[in-house]
């Protein structure tokens, strides 16, 4: 969906589907390539929601990934329903993770994606508390 | 302001333009191709159409990998090489042999077997292109040892990699290794060598490559270091095979001269993983064929956390089996890969790892001196605004496609015509299944405008009207039925190539004039109902018969009366 000078992307981040996780950043990718954005910018972009997208789909469970892309700046907001993060400034730590080894055995939980996506995005909101679910909001310049 | 009106046509133009000036390795033998849509779909940047019933391939999108080359069974597209002719054009002439030609013979006793027949057939002297691979290997390892360099770095002997990240991965563009190919290398070697040796000027030497691979002409044509690249000729294994082949049954043992030069690691470099372990690390992964190759990217590109983040190093290949399996090979891959292991067998070569006589090459005079450039062709316009109209355009289109990627339209999915449509390059009318509903339309509106025509009118017939007037539509349906036959009558040129690929918009526009002219007789109607039948869902000829699409497809035979169980 777009209106004049923007674009709108939804995409569903489905619980246990291993083999669509990290199509919702692939798809915001592929769009952002074809509207001309900076390759340096498109790295940041897609590195920070892969991220995040597999954060929903790893701990919380699966959710929803929001994309508005403006001339100047995108927003990518991604929820999800899961169990949430009790202690945020600590999950925001380098290495902190709390990923099972089946989880690690498969290439994930190295604890570094909330850190990569605060270095990616020039502004980042998080939302979050036991029970309620995790909602993250990224902002980039991309001027 | 007309300019700005319009942007897309104009990009479109000087896109069309680069098109045509663009070099690429790979061209179209336009006779033999069939327009049957097998390449479209293989390609892996979706870098070929189907237009007018040919192939059309996009060159900027080309990354010169091959693929179209062994998809295609008609044998249509072939490599850009040179003739063995252009040997007469220099004083002196040197081969130099891919390593993988010493896995085409199954007669061949050694590489000095091989190189002698190469001396044979006509060249003054050879050079190892393997020679070549040492020292790229001894510099790819000195630039490892570097501090500042982006991990993992990516290999970029095969061209069409480098190719690929140009196009798809320009954020990769950092990560490539920036050394010249082991050819690159051993031309500019041999050049030297035997300029020095024979006194002659560097342009009388003639530096012809034996190549398993079309990419490699991209390399000569466009460099990355030098002005010119010093590979005068590129022969592909497939035009010399023959001549080498008997040459190499002439010559007994004690003919054989001692030629060859590499050692084992040079030699070994074509196979997957060759360049890897002579890059000196033990953290790489070698992946070859190039979808493979594009999902590895791709998960580099996107994923600051994978394993992949963890190497030193990743060698990529765009052909399976490395260029063991290059498109201009004559060898199957594995058998290729058996013959291979023999001939790199240690005592089949004169010096050991290491020990290569002229080692003394300072690595730095391999470096590239300049950057490959992102090549953006995913990008729908330069301006922004713009292109965010026709992204929207192009999922408003995409939505009401039908999405099952056929391919009739001639573009490789359905995503795909939708964006050459946003672009210009093709139009709604080309998916047979929007043609048809047009023409349910049609069809519709035919039928109301029976009912309207003026009784005063119903005594006129088809064949009154043509023997009246010339002009009438009877004669431009004729014109249209022979057009679609590929009959050469008096058209414009461009009405003939529409024609001969049925092109539906066309089509359609006929159907329409007859609406508006005639009764449609029964004579006319079968006669362009018959042209129809050539797209799904129409029922026209098939309904006539009375038979159905299964008994015609089957013959009978499937509902099976007389298959007698024991028969299977
Ligand atoms: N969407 C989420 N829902 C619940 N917990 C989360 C979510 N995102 C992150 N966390 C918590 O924060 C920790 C750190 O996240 P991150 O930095 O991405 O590392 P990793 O995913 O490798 O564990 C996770 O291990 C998890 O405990
Ligand atoms: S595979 Fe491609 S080049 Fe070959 S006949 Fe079919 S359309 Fe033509
Ligand atoms: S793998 Fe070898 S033969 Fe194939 S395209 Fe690359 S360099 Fe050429
Ligand atoms: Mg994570």
């Amino acid at each position: 969906m777009a209106e004049e000078n923007s674009m709108h992307i939804e995409t569903p981040i489905v619980k246990d589907d291993f083999a669509s996780a990290g199509e919702a950043s692939s798809k915001v990718k592929k769009t952002l390539t074809m509207l001309g954005v900076k390759p340096s910018h498109i790295k940041r972009i897609s590195v920070a929601m892969y991220e995040a997208e597999i954060n929903a789909f790893i701990h919380g469970g699966g959710g929803m990934a929001y994309t508005d892309i403006y001339p100047d700046h995108v927003v990518i907001f991604i929820e999800d329903h899961g169990k949430g993060i009790e202690d945020i400034s600590l999950a925001m730590q380098e290495g902190y993770s709390t990923a099972s080894d089946e989880v690690r055995m498969m290439g994930f939980g190295a604890g570094m994606g909330l850190p990569n996506m605060k270095r990616n995005s020039d502004d980042m909101v998080i939302d979050s508390s036991p029970g309620n679910g995790t909602r993250v909001k990224m902002t980039f310049d991309i001027r | 302001m007309m300019k700005d009106e319009n942007p897309r046509s104009s990009a479109d133009e000087k896109r069309l333009q680069a098109s045509e000036d663009m070099f690429h390795s790979v061209r179209l033998d336009r006779d033999k191709c069939m327009g049957c849509t097998n390449c479209i779909k293989n390609c892996p940047t979706q870098a070929i159409r189907v237009r007018n019933g040919k192939a059309v391939i996009i060159s900027e999108r080309c990354i010169d990998c091959g693929e179209c080359i062994r998809t295609c069974t008609h044998n249509a597209k072939q490599a850009v090489t040179d003739s063995l002719d252009s040997m007469e054009k220099y004083k002196f002439t040197v081969a130099l042999p891919a390593p993988a030609l010493y896995s085409q013979f199954k007669t061949a006793r050694t590489r000095n077997h091989i190189l002698t027949a190469l001396k044979r057939i006509g060249f003054d002297d050879v050079f190892e292109v393997a020679e070549g691979a040492e020292f790229v290997s001894n510099a790819t390892r000195q630039y490892m040892k570097e501090n500042e360099i982006k991990r993992p770095v990516i290999s970029t002997a095969c061209p069409a990699i480098v190719k690929l990240v140009q196009v798809k991965f320009p954020s990769l563009i950092d990560n490539l290794l920036p050394l010249q190919a082991p050819v690159e290398a051993a031309a500019g070697l041999a050049k030297k060598k035997f300029s020095e040796q024979t006194g002659l000027s560097p342009d009388d030497i003639g530096i012809f490559f034996i190549s398993p691979c079309a990419a490699k002409m991209h390399t000569k044509n466009a460099p990355l270091r030098g002005k010119k690249s010093d590979i005068d000729e590129l022969i592909s294994f497939q035009d010399i095979y023959m001549k080498l082949r008997s040459a190499i049954k002439d010559i007994p043992p004690y003919e054989e001269e001692d030629i060859a030069t590499a050692s084992s690691f040079g030699v070994r470099w074509p196979n997957p993983g060759g360049e890897s372990l002579a890059a000196g690390t033990k953290k790489f992964v070698a992946v070859d064929g190039i979808n493979d190759v594009v999902e590895i990217l791709e998960t580099v590109d996107t994923n600051e956390d994978s394993k992949f983040r963890g190497l030193d190093f990743i060698e990529c290949l765009a052909c399976k089996g490395g260029c063991l399996g290059g498109p201009l090979t004559v060898k199957n891959v594995y058998v290729a890969q058996v013959i291979m292991k023999d001939m790199r067998s240690e005592q089949n070569c004169r010096y050991k790892v290491g020990e290569l006589p002229a080692k003394h090459v300072d690595w730095h005079d391999l470096l590239w001196d300049r950057k490959p450039e992102h090549i953006p062709v995913d990008q729908l316009s330069p301006n922004m605004a713009e292109a965010f109209r026709m992204l929207s355009d192009m999922e408003e289109i995409g939505d009401s496609l039908p999405g099952i990627d056929c391919g009739a339209c001639g573009a490789p999915s359905c995503m795909a015509l939708a964006e050459d449509i946003v672009r210009g390059q093709a139009k709604i009318t080309d998916c047979v299944f929007k043609l048809r509903e047009k023409v349910r339309g049609l069809a519709v509106e035919m039928f109301e405008l029976e009912g309207v025509m003026p009784p005063t009118m119903e005594n006129s017939s088809g064949e009154t009207d043509a023997g009246d007037g010339g002009e009438t539509e009877t004669s431009y349906i004729f014109d249209i039925e022979d057009g679609v036959r590929g009959n050469n009558k008096e058209e414009s040129n461009e009405d003939r190539d529409e024609a001969e690929r049925g092109n539906p918009a066309d089509s359609d526009k006929v159907n329409s004039a007859e609406a508006v002219h005639s009764r449609g007789t029964a004579e006319r109607s079968s006669g362009t109902g018959a042209d129809w039948d050539r797209y799904p869902g129409s029922t026209g000829a098939a309904g006539k018969e009375g038979e159905s699409i299964d008994d015609k497809r089957y013959g009978g035979l499937y509902s099976g009366h007389f298959a007698d169980w024991h028969n299977l």
